[in-house]
């Protein structure tokens, strides 16, 4: 016999999925089906029962083989190299839960760490543009509800959050948008035809890295002013038709991603948009919402938020929380070769930074704690797997509009194994007895 | 005016924070005082002493003391934080956050600074002889006031961002500039004697930017209104006039719309 679990989380994107369908096997111990979740998503669930996972930590010799430790061998490695790092660096949090963040920004004040997430190399120049001049958004049951004007900018969901399109923003019938597709308009702004752009009503084949101007000129358009011939490769006409396109509907919402965070302009581009929408609002009624990569990457900024008071690149070395990404950013920390140490837990900085930080991970002092193997494991000292947060344990996590979702647990983990969260507390419990800390 | 001259002897295996190196600081001390200023490698509290040779004694007020720094401060942040009057000489290269917050006195950068020089600055000089980095003259992060008084010259080439919500003030850049110049600018004036790139004044309220040398992209919104004879510096030329950014908001004065000021040498 098997049993089905309803209403499961998808630990994947930022969309947080919460209508997933697990079967189980009878005992609980075996994953076996996975309805309702988007491919990406039912790999994640299906990764966990892959018969050649490491079960058991591993450091790495001289010659390069792994020896298998045990967990209190890896929990004493962990609180020494953070005890005597003089700038140990804490990196990653976006797939783990907030239980699990929490605990970590503990251990890194008790060490004086420097402390970041992937939206260093994600959504943190949102983050910027946001401290800048802020953000007017919503919750994604308001797009579903209300949004009749959808903007794609430089995201491709169609592909990065599969079921975004068919739960909130195109497809869903809501109470204001019952006739589902038909009652809303899509532009998306692209350089590359994507498939996203494909199912478009307007696609702005914006010129790659031009995208600042494009939305300077829209707000420029929304004022009747002046505009150049073409601006970002789009006619000036074309800019006027979309603007007023744009000011024709009841409720819009522009949705972004990392081709306006992580090209030319980065912060600036977020900084326009947002001022864009502002400029809207004084037409109809307008949102704007990042489109967060990690199911729980807008949880590990909430919880830097609450717990020092910056969603990121938090740098407590002087024994208070500092934040200036340029100089405590954990690329920027990298490159320079500003930190002695590496602790990295829910992310892989090995397979998206730049080679030169990637040598640095590999020639300090490091730990990856990942239930995976990725390229950081492969370059880290330490490699600790764990259970899969959403699949063998429970724990909060935030969907990209800010609103905390609980994640269920579906299936054991392997036996003897620990949750992020209990290998945590562990190395904090040690670090304090280091640290002579009560 | 006294002269103290710091020389590094033990380069910093991290970075060094040495916000403590600056005329207000040593104002007062003898060269065994100024060793015992705290600064911090990493998150080790430590003495400029470790690292640096001192000889010399401050003046007794920060504007009667000069402080030469000498050696390989490649890896010392914060040098002239927050000063407000006296002399500052960085013989070499230097990193982040020269002259951050300083409101008075001289610093003379023989070499290129990094990024965040300048930042927030409300007064007095700071010259580079070499390049800065981004940020030059920008806000802190999250703040909408960066530098509002007083003078950098870059003799070199500027980063991206520099002037970012410049209120007030005067940047020089002798060579080129990268993007985003002048962002947020609510005032100030930038002068670039090379070539821009792209994004040059984007959301600017008000103030004034004259570029000599080219511009990548002009910021559509920035509009065209004619031609002027300018005397800038000794050279009198043609520029071209743009006011801008139509796309950002402005305020009135005496009825009269405000715009910043462009204007791109013929």
């Amino acid at each position: 016999m098997t049993k089905t679990i309803t209403d499961v989380i998808c630990p994947f994107c930022g969309t947080l999925c919460d209508d997933l369908e697990v079967v189980v096997s009878d005992d609980g111990k075996k994953l076996l089906e996975v309805y309702n979740s988007c491919v990406i998503g039912t790999e994640k669930f299906l990764h966990s029962q892959a018969p050649d996972r490491v079960t058991r930590p591993r450091m790495h010799q001289e010659d390069g083989s792994w020896k298998e430790v045990s967990y209190d061998e890896a929990v004493e490695y962990s609180a020494q190299m953070l005890a005597k790092a003089k700038k140990p660096l804490m990196f990653g949090w976006s797939s783990t839960n907030c239980e699990a963040q929490s605990v970590g920004n503990e251990i890194a004040e008790i060490s004086k760490s420097c402390c970041d997430n992937t939206a260093a190399t994600c959504h943190g120049t949102t983050l910027i543009a946001v401290q800048d001049i802020g953000l007017p958004s919503c919750t994604l049951g308001e797009v579903k509800n209300r949004a009749d004007r959808i903007i794609f900018w430089g995201c491709n969901p169609a592909h990065a959050h599969p079921r975004h399109m068919s739960r909130y923003s195109i497809f869903p019938r809501g109470f204001f948008t019952g006739k589902g597709q038909m009652s809303r308009k899509l532009v998306v702004v692209d350089p590359r035809v994507t498939d996203t752009a494909k199912m478009a009503d307007l696609h702005l084949q914006v010129e790659q890295g031009r995208d600042y101007e494009l939305l300077d000129a829209l707000r420029v358009a929304l004022k009747n002013e002046w505009l150049p011939d073409t601006v970002a490769g789009i006619p000036a006409e074309k800019i006027r038709e979309t603007a007023a396109m744009l000011k024709s509907g009841r409720f819009g919402i522009i949705f972004f991603g990392m081709g306006v965070t992580q090209s030319l302009s980065k912060n600036h581009n977020i900084d326009a948009a947002i001022a864009l929408t502002k400029d809207l609002n004084e037409h109809t009624k307008f949102s704007i919402m990042p489109m967060r990569g990690h199911y729980n990457v807008t949880g590990s900024g909430e919880v830097f938020a609450w717990q020092f008071g910056f969603p990121f690149s938090v740098d407590l070395t002087r024994g208070f929380a500092r934040y200036n990404p340029g100089d405590t950013s954990t690329i920027d920390l990298l490159t320079r070769g500003e930190i002695d140490a590496m602790f990295t837990i829910g992310s892989d900085p090995g397979a998206h930074f730049p080679i030169s930080a990637v040598k640095h991970i590999a020639a300090v002092p490091s730990v990856c704690v990942d239930p995976h193997l990725t390229p950081t494991t492969g370059v880290s000292k330490l490699h600790v797997p764990v259970a899969f947060n959403g699949v063998e344990t429970g724990g909060n996590c935030y969907r990209m509009d800010n609103v905390p979702i609980d994640c269920r647990k579906v299936v054991e983990p392997p036996e003897g194994m620990l949750t992020d969260e209990e290998f945590l507390t562990k190395v904090r419990d040690r670090l304090k007895q280091l640290k002579g800390v009560a | 005016m006294e002269t103290v001259t710091i020389t590094m002897k033990n380069a910093p295996a991290l970075y060094l924070e040495a916000d403590t190196i600056s005329p207000d600081a040593f104002a007062g001390k003898n060269a065994a005082q100024i060793a015992e200023l705290p600064a911090f490698e990493g998150n080790v509290p430590t003495t400029l002493g470790k690292y640096f040779e001192i000889s010399g004694t401050a003046g007794a007020t920060a504007a009667d003391t000069k402080i030469v720094v000498k050696g390989d401060v490649k890896k010392v942040k914060y040098l002239g934080f927050k000063m407000s009057a006296g002399e500052l000489v960085i013989e070499g290269s230097t990193d982040l956050y020269v002259g951050a917050w300083m409101t008075g006195g001289k610093i003379l950068a023989k070499g290129d600074v990094a990024a965040f020089a300048g930042l927030a600055m409300k007064g007095g000089e700071l010259t580079i002889e070499g390049n800065a980095g981004n940020y030059l003259g920008a806000a802190y992060r999250g703040d909408w006031r960066g530098m509002s008084g007083g003078k950098i010259l870059v003799r070199g080439n500027a980063g991206s961002d520099i002037g970012m919500y410049m209120t007030g003030g005067e940047i020089v850049v002798n060579g080129n500039v990268d993007v985003h110049a002048m962002t947020h600018a609510e005032g100030g004036k930038l002068l670039v004697k090379g070539n821009a790139k792209s994004k040059l004044g984007g959301q600017m309220v008000k103030g004034e930017v004259i570029i000599f040398g080219s511009i990548d992209t002009m910021m559509p919104g920035f509009k065209p209104v004619g031609e002027v004879a300018l005397e800038v510096e000794g050279t009198r030329a043609m520029f071209s006039h743009f006011i801008g950014d139509m796309g950002e908001r402005h305020p009135k004065r005496k009825g009269e719309t405000v715009y910043a000021n462009l204007y791109k040498k013929i």
